[in-house]
């Protein structure tokens, strides 16, 4: 059995149970940055998200992507690793504007991204207004190091989910795991049944 | 350089770790990437080290030699990236 | 391999606090009494672990500053946002408790049998003055009188870690030689550096390199660096060095991450 030393907590203390704050979390002022690999650094000249597999591919390079209807959205994130951020605020585009372009059937996608990060989501949770694809932070253009030029939005899983760099998504009939999903994360993380790892 | 540039480590940062998976001492062994065929030692290695888990890729290529990640004691090792590790 | 016992299987251990020194406003040295330490080499670090009594579990790294045959002691920086330096610098008290595993490391070592008897170049970057420290330290008490540069890149001289120590080797003037960087503040006289370490200053400073032949290797006798702190010193620092001619097998790299500390 381990030693208890003496006088040592946590750091940050647990939210108290709320509306706002999953179970489990604790709420940051900051913004950490956690990543698996270099940042890239796509020109905007050279960047494109698409749509992939269905019967009506769809992309656009940035200028068409940036003459999209956009918003912007205030939102809490949630990250698996026990930070929440309150009141965050993006610009971007809805999944619901892009999705809207392809006919499709597929139930699942996987995100993919510049420098090959992937993650997994039901279509269904990208749609009806709970996801976008967004390129501004708190009214500045996104820095590289929080996922720009683009990174995806879905604020109501776990901010694995809301893959930086990302540069479309692959439309399937399965669904498959993504990086971390493959490492033992959980394929849907639902931060309100603290769905953090497989198995939960 | 930017900030997360900063962040990444090197092999010696996870030594501690590679003993609890491997049994040994790694951080002189010599891994072979996969995808560009860099020979280096795992002391050497970019590690990108966060709560998620421990990824280590060549330096040369970025490629991914090295995936760790410790869930409830259990840790999931991948070295698919690595063409030979000794 | 999984499953298997293999001799080196590292095990964490109870270590008592022995004793504790202030060596700057920020950064304190704990000696750590561990029954059973089985002895460690210049430039290994250990893991550390916190219990707190909910149960919550906080594990770092930290070089050994002691050299091999003392008590093993661990040098420790105050970042300001931390969880585990706070403690270890304000709040720890002789006799407290912490887990400890190690020795750990193979490749950041000084060990003049397999490591030859080259003059050794060393260079930190704030707090990896640590395990640098460690190995002047086992080169004075082996009797070693291999030439050593230690390259110190430090924000201002309040910052410099085992001050004392490292003007006493300068003074002493037994073949180890402390350079100062003081990149941000400098007191009045000062004629050192002022500025963060870059290729001109490196080719002053280090031991040159005979050039050789591509196919053979350095011989043991070659210069050895050492490179510890902040990744983005290591990366400059050890670039300097190959572009200086040092093979990169004879520059070994030990990289703290952004704030000095793994």
């Amino acid at each position: 059995m381990s030693p208890i030393s003496r006088g040592f907590h946590r750091r940050h203390q647990e939210a108290e149970p709320a509306g706002r704050v999953p179970p489990g979390q604790y709420v940051t002022h900051d913004f950490p940055v956690l990543s698996a690999g270099p940042t890239p650094h796509t020109r905007l000249s050279d960047w494109t998200f698409s749509i992939e597999g269905s019967q009506s591919p769809a992309s656009w390079t940035w200028e068409e992507f940036q003459a999209l209807p956009h918003e912007t959205v205030t939102v809490d994130i949630h990250c698996v690793t026990r930070w929440s951020k309150l009141d965050t605020a993006w610009t971007g585009v809805s999944l619901d504007v892009l999705l809207d372009a392809v006919s499709y059937t597929a139930p699942y996608v996987l995100a993919f991204c510049d420098g090959g990060y992937t993650t997994n989501l039901p279509v269904a949770d990208l749609t009806d207004g709970k996801a976008w694809v967004a390129y501004s932070y708190n009214g500045s253009a996104l820095a590289p190091e929080h996922g720009g030029p683009a990174r995806l939005l879905v604020p109501h899983l776990y901010f694995w989910k809301s893959a930086k760099w990302v540069r479309g998504l692959r439309l399937r009939d399965t669904d498959a795991p993504g990086f971390w999903e493959t490492y033992g994360y959980h394929m849907y993380g639902d931060p309100w049944r603290e769905q953090r790892y497989a198995g939960d | 350089m930017d900030a997360l540039e900063d962040r990444v480590l090197d092999g010696n940062a996870i030594g501690g770790m590679l003993i609890e998976v491997f049994g040994a001492e790694m951080t002189t062994a010599v891994g072979t990437c996969g995808k560009c065929g860099t020979r280096g030692q795992v002391a050497e290695m970019a590690v990108y080290r966060s709560e998620l888990g421990s990824v280590v890729r060549c330096r040369v290529c970025d490629n991914v030699l090295m995936v760790f990640v410790a869930i409830r004691e259990v840790t999931c090792v991948d070295l698919r990236g690595l063409a030979s590790l000794s | 391999m999984a499953g298997t016992a293999v001799r080196g299987r590292l095990t964490w251990q109870t270590a008592t606090v022995g004793t504790v020194t202030d060596e700057t406003s920020k950064v304190r040295t704990l000696s750590l009494d561990v029954p059973g330490w089985g002895g460690h080499q210049a430039g290994q670090h250990l893991d550390i672990a916190l219990t707190a009594d909910d149960g919550y579990r906080a594990e770092r790294s930290y070089s050994i500053a002691s050299a091999p045959g003392e008590p093993v002691a661990i040098t420790v920086e105050r970042l300001d946002d931390g969880e585990v330096s706070p403690y270890l610098t304000e709040d720890v008290q002789i006799g407290d408790e912490i887990e400890v595993r190690g020795p750990i490391g193979g490749y950041f070592i000084w060990d003049p049998p397999v490591s030859g008897d080259g003059p050794l170049l060393l260079a930190a970057g704030g707090s990896g003055v640590v395990p640098l420290r460690a190995i002047i330290r086992h080169r004075c008490l082996v009797g070693s009188s291999v030439p050593v540069r230690l390259l110190y890149s430090v924000r201002s001289q309040a910052e410099v870690i085992y001050r004392s120590e490292l003007d006493h080797l300068n003074q002493e003037a037994d073949g180890v030689k402390v350079i100062y960087t003081l990149t941000r503040q400098q007191p009045p006289g000062w004629t050192g550096y002022a500025r963060r370490v870059d290729q001109q200053m490196m080719a002053e400073v280090v031991w040159p390199v005979a050039s050789a032949p591509a196919a053979s290797a350095p011989p043991a006798s070659a210069p050895l660096a050492y490179v510890c702190g902040p990744t983005n010193f290591v990366e400059a620092v050890a670039s300097d060095l190959v572009a200086l001619g040092y093979p990169p097998q004879r520059v070994k790299t030990e990289r703290f991450g952004a704030t000095g500390t793994p």
